[in-house]
């Protein structure tokens, strides 16, 4: 199974091919097509968090300059795919998607209930200003801490029978009561916002009747066709979904969102282009974010430092009309060997929007309070945290009692220790002090599940050798261009000049939404098929023209020329082949999916983090001074763009867990940091110099190119290591995401 | 935003008739403050004059004193030789706020004149007594974490009751405070001085007033009388992000120390009042004193007595205090 790396970090690794367009500008993103007629949407919200419409009064809007429409309720067209409006209205059933400007009820603070179209933006922002909507208010609840109480079984878990959220045991339940040495905790993460520096945003146009065409930032070109197609019903071929860039998602774009509903419906009306960018404040009630979750962790440990038992429960919150489920309690089965493991997993429905995916999901949240949980445990038993972890380490998938397809955590963890110099760490807190700094360093594991869908990916030979490759994967940041295009030169011996990549385009071969770290081993494995059938078909091709190619030995493949074998001196060129057969071109479709192993192996991305931060004994300002981050994902594809991930999974964390904080009045049912002066993300300041090594060791079950997600697990983990780093430093743990200088003082 | 009419002035005087003969117009400098609050519509100008032509970038040193013009960029001042040599408390103050992007657009105008950060400030369906008057105070009952914890009248006791408990969001004003610099301003009745003590107002019935300028009153420049404080003052802002975030609490402090000994002391505090707060008796506790870790304690506890949290920043008193120390420390060169 050994095989030589992909890709030497020194020398081979690929610039971003389309890292150029997008620093110079030439890069287009959804609201910034030229389009012709183009008029311009915003969105008025609600003021209230719970209640009615009662009145919208829309005439001083509407006779303001270049004003086309003032749209809601009261007048908005049918919208054919959607169930017929009951009178009087009624709040829609647990699992109902919120349909924009259905009917007058109001769901949560920031609600769209109106859009203002106009010829400019200026204008529709002012005459939306205009718009006066008077509620009738019914009383809410947003306040997780005051309603934990009502908490209970997701609905989802208790319609079906083998959900993996159902409570799950195994071992012996007594097992953390008479464990020799135990820790009990609670750990809360606060609600977070996945902000990417991109709004989103929209061009809607009909270019017929039937005939739909949206520029939209989304995660998935597929999936929101086929969504748009069902609400309008038209056939899937008449919506076409453009997403060539994305500016950042990390989660906001999966699901397909009212807004977007809102301006496909607003040019239908007003028979124009219509351009909606939402505001800085409004995508924080707009595209989901990591919900609020409360995590009980009780684990026990025999004397010398082997896990007993397990404990770990965990409440979310979610919106009155939809449950959003993550795996927060689902770490605790799968990553230490432990023979009593006991989960929970409960929500709690409040008066909000729905929550979605943010990056890590689930897991980053649980993982938090795991790590923390261990570190914890650790300083009880007073072992070193990551001699604790080896001495429980799991040699096989202990939840599922299947051998791991590849595990190297443990040369993770050898390797980040290494470089990052964990043995000068001190066991007792407070032991070191720099510029008058408290120092301290903390560590972290890191997984997260394995997932390939099935995916496609074409392959088109031009005439003089050059190679495009298309599929309807996306990028929202990790580089899949760049990656694509390296498994394409790698598999047909071509140079990477010569190979364009297109993605981001619902006309393309079928590919899964960017997400669940699956685009590489989805797409990128369709994308290996492809071109190994087309090197096949080449040498095929070769065969009619010369004997050498007929011997059924394996062709090579190098610089565009086709050898019959490792030592043949002599290639064909690609061109050539082609010329010869009178080819204007030459296309493959290549269409790869999980095969039986997935149920014979368990399969996860390992990782670990190890973190310094100092500590302002005075001012309680945490700064993380060093990172040292080491994943096992398989085939490292392309190792520049993947450390870039690496990093900006390290920099997600120090976000969530010193400053990330979403805070609410529930007074009103309203945020209170709905820009970037409250609602703090890390700057530049806040990111230390970050080290990243991977093992780069194929995982050949996984799948063609040995490859696992890394995207997740750049994160998960992270924001456990910086709460254990600033324990060692003070010697105060901090349980209470984030941690900012009031909770260090 | 609304739509407005924009005037360009050429001279300062031509300037003031304008805003004089608009009611309602508003000087724009950087704009990085109030074109904010114009997107938000909670200010709405029907007239925006703009100043930016005007003469009134000098950074010159004359007589006993630094003159700096009302349009000098915060990153000039910042840099500026004659500031970093005789003044390094205020280029430490500037170089603590914003980002560098803004403090090449801010002025130093529009900066005292930068309008509280409150969240309910800027949410229009929230209640606000400084945006609309009469409306409540949203974050008294609500989220106040950042609030301030003095309220006291002129800084020597006597509360009075607060319809506001929003603080000031400038670093550099506390810099200008513990500095005792002069603002100068031209307007209708001709030009005046004012002190830093007396240009921002602390919560009053009319917390929609942030200073005591007068209607059409143009920032013209302010002057820092020399001291002997350059060697021994230090700003240090708390934050919960390690910039680009305003501060939980600042303290600039400055010493003229001679023989291990301190002889004049001076300290405002930032981020703890509706304006910055001035430590007064701080000279009388300091003068004569040699620095020690303890003496800052007992200096800084004593301050403390007279301030009063709300629901949500308790933490700030504990936090103001250790800062005063930490600064103090500092000037002092102790560890
Ligand atoms: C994201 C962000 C972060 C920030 N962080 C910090 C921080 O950490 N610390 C900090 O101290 N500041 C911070 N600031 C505030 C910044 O310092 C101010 O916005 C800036 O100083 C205002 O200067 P300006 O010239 O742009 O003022 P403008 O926006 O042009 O004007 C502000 C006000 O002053 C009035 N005005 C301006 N000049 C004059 C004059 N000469 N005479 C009379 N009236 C005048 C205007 O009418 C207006 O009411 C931040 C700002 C932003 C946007
Ligand atoms: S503290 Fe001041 S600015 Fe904030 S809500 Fe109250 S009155 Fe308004």
């Amino acid at each position: 199974m050994k095989r030589q790396s992909w890709d030497n970090p020194s020398d081979t690794s690929l610039t971003r091919v389309d890292g150029a367009a997008k620093v110079s500008g030439g890069a287009t993103y959804s609201a910034e097509y030229a389009i012709p007629e183009l008029v311009h949407a915003v969105l008025v919200t609600s003021t209230i968090a719970k209640g009615s419409i009662t009145a919208i009064e829309a005439h001083e809007a509407e006779a303001a300059p270049g004003v086309l429409a003032v749209i809601s309720h009261l007048n908005v067209m049918t919208v054919p795919g959607w169930p017929a409006k009951k009178q009087p209205a009624e709040r829609a059933q647990v699992g109902t998607a919120l349909r924009v400007f259905y009917d007058p009820l109001i769901y949560f603070d920031g609600q769209p209930v109106a859009m203002v179209v106009a010829g400019t933006h200026e204008q529709a922002v002012h005459a939306a200003s205009l718009v006066c909507v008077t509620y009738r208010k019914e009383s809410h609840q947003t306040d997780f801490e005051k309603n934990a109480g009502k908490a209970a079984v997701p609905l989802n878990v208790q319609r079906s029978g083998n959900s993996p959220f159902k409570d799950y045991e195994r071992g012996d339940a007594a097992a953390l009561r008479q464990a020799e040495v135990k820790i009990e905790a609670e750990y809360i993460i606060p609600t977070q916002h996945h902000q990417p520096l991109e709004p989103h945003a929209i061009i809607a146009v009909w270019e017929a009747d039937d005939k739909l065409t949206v520029y939209d930032k989304n995660q998935g070109v597929k999936s929101v066709q086929g969504q748009l197609a069902q609400a309008f019903k038209l056939p899937r071929e008449n919506v076409q979904v453009v997403a060539r860039y994305v500016g950042g998602a990390f989660g906001s774009g999966i699901r397909v969102w009212p807004h977007t509903l809102a301006a496909v419906i607003a040019a239908k009306q007003v028979k124009r282009p219509v351009k909606l960018v939402l505001g800085r404040d409004q995508m924080f009630t707009s595209v989901g974010y990591r919900p609020y979750t409360v995590q009980k962790i009780g684990l026990g440990a025999s004397a010398d430092g082997r896990l007993t038992g397990i404990v770990h429960e965990g409440t979310g919150q979610t919106s009155m009309y939809e449950e959003h489920l993550e795996r927060t309690v689902l770490a605790s089965r799968a990553l230490y060997a432990c023979p009593s493991v006991l989960t929970r997993y409960r929500l709690l429905p409040l008066d909000v929007n729905t929550p979605t995916w943010m990056r890590g999901p689930g897991d980053a949240t649980g993982m938090f309070a795991l790590e923390s949980a261990m570190d914890e445990l650790a300083f009880a038993l007073k072992m070193d945290p990551l001699d604790f972890r080896l001495k429980n380490y799991a040699e096989s998938d202990p939840e599922r009692n299947l051998p791991w397809s590849a595990k190297s955590l443990r040369e993770c963890y050898e390797l980040g220790a290494e470089k990052f110099g964990w043995k000068n760490r001190m066991q007792a807190p407070r032991s070191v002090r720099q510029n008058g700094m408290l120092v301290g360093y903390g560590m972290a594991s890191s997984l997260y599940g394995f997932h390939r869908h099935p995916s496609k990916a074409r392959a088109v030979m031009q005439a003089d050798g050059s190679v495009v490759v298309q599929s309807a994967t996306m990028d929202i940041g990790p580089g899949t261009g760049t990656a694509m295009t390296r498994i394409a030169a790698k598999v047909l011996g071509l140079n990477a000049k010569k190979i364009r990549f297109e993605l981001g385009h619902s006309a393309l071969p079928d590919a899964p939404g960017q997400n669940g770290s699956s685009t590489i081993p989805s797409v990128g494995s369709a994308v290996h098929d492809a071109c190994e059938a087309l090197k096949n078909r080449l040498a095929a091709l070769a065969g009619d023209m010369e004997a050498r190619f007929r011997s059924g030995g394996q062709a090579v493949v190098r610089n565009g020329q086709l050898f019959a074998s490792e030592g043949d001196k002599d290639g064909l060129s690609y061109a050539d082949i082609l010329k010869h057969h009178h080819l204007n071109e030459l296309e493959v479709t290549g269409e790869s999916k999980q095969g039986a192993e997935r149920d014979q192996y368990s399969m996860y991305s390992f990782g670990c983090h190890f973190v310094e931060v100092q500590v302002g004994e005075l001012t309680g300002e945490v700064r993380v001074t060093r990172v040292v981050t080491c994943a096992d994902v398989g085939t490292i594809i392309n190792y520049k763009t993947a450390r870039s991930q690496s990093i900006g999974g390290v920099v997600g964390g120090i976000g969530m867990a010193l400053m990330e904080e979403s805070v609410m009045d529930h007074r009103f049912g309203r945020y209170v940091t709905s820009d970037f002066a409250s609602y703090h993300i890390p700057v530049h300041a806040d990111v230390p110099p970050i080290e990243v090594y991977y093992i780069d060791k194929p995982d050949m079950l996984a799948d063609p190119i040995g490859s696992k997600g890394l995207g997740e697990i750049a994160i998960v983990g992270v924001a456990g290591a910086i709460a254990n780093a600033v324990f060692n430093a003070t010697g105060k743990r901090i349980r209470h995401l984030p941690i900012t200088p009031d909770k260090l003082i | 935003m609304k739509p407005f009419q924009y005037l360009r002035p050429k001279t300062v005087q031509e300037a003031i008739s304008m805003a004089t003969d608009n009611p309602g117009a508003q000087y724009i400098a950087g704009g990085t403050n109030l074109v904010d609050l114009m997107k938000r519509g909670i200010a709405s100008p029907p007239k925006l004059i703009d100043i930016n032509h005007l003469p009134l970038k000098k950074i010159e040193h004359r007589y006993d004193r630094l003159r700096i013009g009302a349009l000098a960029l915060n990153s000039d001042v910042a840099r500026h030789k004659g500031v970093v040599a005789r003044q390094p408390l205020l280029a430490q103050a500037l170089l603590a706020g914003a980002s560098g992007q803004l403090r090449n657009m801010a002025t130093v105008g529009g900066n005292l004149l930068q309008r509280t950060r409150c969240s309910y400030f800027y949410d229009l369906a929230l209640p606000c007594n400084k945006r609309q008057p009469g409306s409540g105070c949203g974050a008294e009952g609500g989220v106040n974490r950042t609030h301030a914890i003095f309220f006291a009248g002129n800084g020597f006791g006597g509360y009075e009751a607060s319809s506001c408990i929003a603080v000031h969001p400038s670093d550099m004003c506390v810099a200008l405070t513990a500095l005792e610099t002069n603002v100068v301003v031209n307007g209708p009745e001709g030009e005046r001085r004012v002190m830093m003590k007396d240009f921002h107002r602390l919560s009053t019935q009319q917390p929609e007033l942030d200073t005591y300028l007068r209607p059409g009153e143009l920032l013209t420049a302010i002057e820092v009388v020399d001291n002997a404080f350059a060697k021994h003052s230090h700003y240090l802002k708390v934050r919960d992000r390690a910039s680009y975030a305003f501060a939980l609490v600042s303290v600039a402090a400055a010493l003229q120390m001679d023989g291990g000994r301190i002889w004049d002391a001076r300290m405002a505090l930032g981020g703890v009042a509706h304006k910055p707060w001035r430590y007064w008796a701080i000279d009388l506790m300091l003068r004569g004193q040699a620095p020690s870790e303890k003496l800052f304690q007992e200096v800084a506890e004593h301050e403390m007595q007279s301030a009063e949290a709300t629901a949500q920043n308790a933490f700030k008193i504990k936090l103001t205090t250790n800062a005063m120390v930490a600064a103090l420390k500092t000037a002092a060169g102790i560890s």
